[in-house]
């Protein structure tokens, strides 16, 4: 089951998802429908508090969605349960139109395609920057393959290009425990890049930035979509209107409202919820 | 080749480790000639004694080590593997033992000594073909492997970490210290396993056995170092070092640490059964005491102050605390136990990196 180069494909980022990824063994997604990922009347509590309540949202392949909603609006949960970290009560996750992502673990969930960053940025902080990708890239991740493999050139060569796309090209034998913050999280969107996902999950990639780091990190993710499918989570909302083109308002668990920034601005129900009106 | 290059340019950076092996090497010859071929009542003869009590510092090396490969590398901090030890001592033990044969005590030529004191008729099932050396060198690597899969797929897989998996840990030795104590179990009760005879037709009391056990020791000690090198230099090292830095990411860009884990850690317990296995025909017993506890924590101790993560520092650690251990224990022996002690805080408080961690600093200076 070893992955020849002639499955490896050409170098460089995919002009546009088919559905087929390379260098791994995972299912590919059946994308027939134009949808990416279906998140179908979820839900979820947490000691009764209801965290999810019946949360149906869909994907669209190839789009950049950006999803606000105040705190515990449920926005961490729902990537929570994208990503395997949780199990809904009730209510189904699934992948394009075959696979489904409930029961799946979170590296099987993470091989199949579907990347996620943190809040938090968490980088491997003793690891080199090329190291982190390097980790990160997609490839068979069985302990004896891991044991005994070797980059290949087209590996190198995809790991300098993801070097150059997050602009870290110069701090590449760097620890990345020593990078900044925007750095880190850069270094991060990176590493989700290496695993060659579908989709990528992005929690708050603008926290504690500085306006230039901000506007980078835009630039980066706008570059992103059409790829892949980007999902962002974001609290700031300038930086949302400057990379939204579709907004999900999230509020207690449900889908609040969906459209343009300016319809969701001036949607009643948001100005009541989060303008108090 | 391309493994082999990995590993030269591994072996290249590691400074440490060209030192260790240097030394290992000057020892597997200097030694030999020392104790056998210059006369007794030289200045420059060493005593058989001061061999074997070498060959048992490097036999703890080789377990230091070990448990260095799974605590500084990916973050397990083990109190228990002196279990795994002396598994693999009891494992020759019980070789050495069908090797005396109608020698012992009551001459029975099947029966170990303390099964005819117990009035046992039959050899128990799992004492068959323990008289023949591959068997038992396979038990060796075996038993502890199979111990280690066994709970650590448990432990693991229901992700018990830190210092919960500690006290596991800690626990599953006090176990095997209770059970091997009884004499029902067939190791010989708290008496243990000894008298020891013969390995491999060759008289253990002799010199130049002596010396075959402690170059042995040596080119044990040699080929792990390289074998864990090789381990950490690979990508799988790169791999377990993420999981002991952020666990989470590391499942969350698709590697099953669970397996992960696993491996190195069943692979570290086979390190220590061999350890084990070098030791107990150098010291001539092995009985339940091996698996107290307090012998885990020690070797914890040794890794700490010899400098964790580094794999050299762990072997500098072991020599270095059970030389002092060998003085102490001689001279004063009742603070040897506050001496250890004064010697983690002080290792702990002033010497993160541990005695290896000074010497970098020196050669700065110097430069």
């Amino acid at each position: 089951m070893s992955t020849s180069p002639a499955t490896t494909g050409p170098v460089g980022l995919r002009t546009k998802p088919t559905g087929r990824r390379r260098s791994t063994n995972a299912p590919s997604p059946d994308l027939s429908h134009n949808i990416i990922l279906y998140v179908e009347g979820v839900t979820k509590s947490f000691d009764g508090f209801k965290a999810l309540n019946d949360l149906s949202i869909y994907i669209e392949t190839g789009e950049l969605r950006c999803i606000i909603g105040p705190n515990g609006a449920g926005k961490t949960t729902m990537m929570d349960v994208i990503t395997g970290k949780t199990q809904p009560d009730t209510g189904s996750v699934w992948f394009g139109q075959t696979i489904d992502l409930l029961g799946m673990s979170e590296p099987e969930i993470a091989q199949a395609g579907i990347g996620r960053k943190f809040q938090k940025p968490t980088v491997f902080p003793e690891h080199t920057v090329f190291e982190n990708l390097e980790l990160a890239m997609a490839c068979d991740k069985s302990v004896w393959k891991i044991l005994f493999a070797k980059l290949s050139p087209q590996q190198r060569d995809r790991i300098d290009e993801v070097l150059g796309i997050i602009g870290l090209k110069d701090q590449r034998a760097a620890r990345a425990g020593a990078l900044s913050h925007g750095q880190k999280q850069w270094l991060e969107i990176g590493m989700l890049l290496m695993q060659d996902p579908l989709v990528l999950l992005v929690d708050e990639p603008v926290a504690g930035m500085t306006p230039q780091e901000t506007e980078r990190t835009a630039e980066l993710l706008v570059g992103l979509a059409g790829k892949h499918s980007v999902v962002v989570v974001e609290h700031d909302m300038n930086f949302v209107r400057s990379i939204a083109r579709k907004v999900t308002v999230l509020h207690e668990g449900h889908v609040l409202a969906e459209g343009s920034m300016d319809e969701v601005q001036n949607d009643p129900q948001v100005k009541r919820v989060y303008l108090g009106e | 080749m391309k493994n082999q290059s990995l590993l030269l340019s591994a072996l290249k950076a590691d400074r440490g480790g060209q030192v260790l092996l240097g030394l290992l090497a000057i020892a597997a010859v200097a030694v030999p000639v020392l104790n056998l071929g210059v006369p007794e009542g030289s200045l420059l003869h060493l005593s058989t004694y001061t061999v074997t009590l070498f060959g048992k510092y490097l036999c703890y090396a080789l377990l230091a080590i070990a448990v260095d490969l799974v605590w500084g590398y990916c973050g397990i901090l083990s109190l228990g593997h002196t279990a795994f030890f002396a598994l693999g001592g009891y494992a020759i033990g019980m070789y050495l033992m069908r090797q005396i044969g109608p020698r012992g005590v009551y001459g029975n030529p099947i029966l170990p000594d303390f099964m005819v004191f117990l009035n046992w008729k039959e050899l128990p099932w799992f004492w068959e073909g323990m008289n023949h050396f591959p068997l038992a060198a396979l038990m060796v690597v075996l038993v502890p492997g199979l111990l280690a899969l066994g709970f650590g797929w448990l432990a693991f897989r229901s992700r018990v970490t830190g210092v919960y998996l500690s006290i596991m840990t800690q626990a599953l030795t006090f176990a095997l210290l209770l059970a091997f104590f009884r004499n029902e179990m067939g190791f010989g009760g708290n008496n243990g396993l000894t008298d020891f005879k013969e390995l491999l037709g060759f008289d253990l009391k002799t010199p130049g056995m002596r010396v075959a056990l402690f170059v042995t020791t040596v080119i044990a000690l040699a080929v792990g170092y390289i074998g864990c090198r090789y381990v950490i230099a690979s990508r799988l090292g790169r791999v377990v070092q993420a999981v002991r830095d952020a666990e989470g990411r590391t499942r969350f860009i698709g590697y099953q640490v669970e397996s992960y884990k696993l491996w190195i850690w069943v692979f570290s317990a086979m390190l220590a059964g061999i350890a084990g296995a070098l030791y107990v025909p150098q010291v001539g017993i092995i009985n339940p005491g091996e698996f107290a506890p307090i012998n885990s924590i020690e070797v914890v101790i040794w890794v700490a102050v010899g400098g964790r993560g580094t794999l050299y520092g762990a072997v500098a650690g072991a020599v270095l605390v059970n030389y002092a251990k060998t003085w102490f224990t001689a001279a004063f022996p009742e603070i040897w136990l506050y001496a250890l002690g004064a010697l983690f805080v002080v290792a702990t408080l002033f010497l993160p990196k541990g005695v290896v961690g000074l010497i970098p600093a020196r050669g700065a200076k110097a430069s």
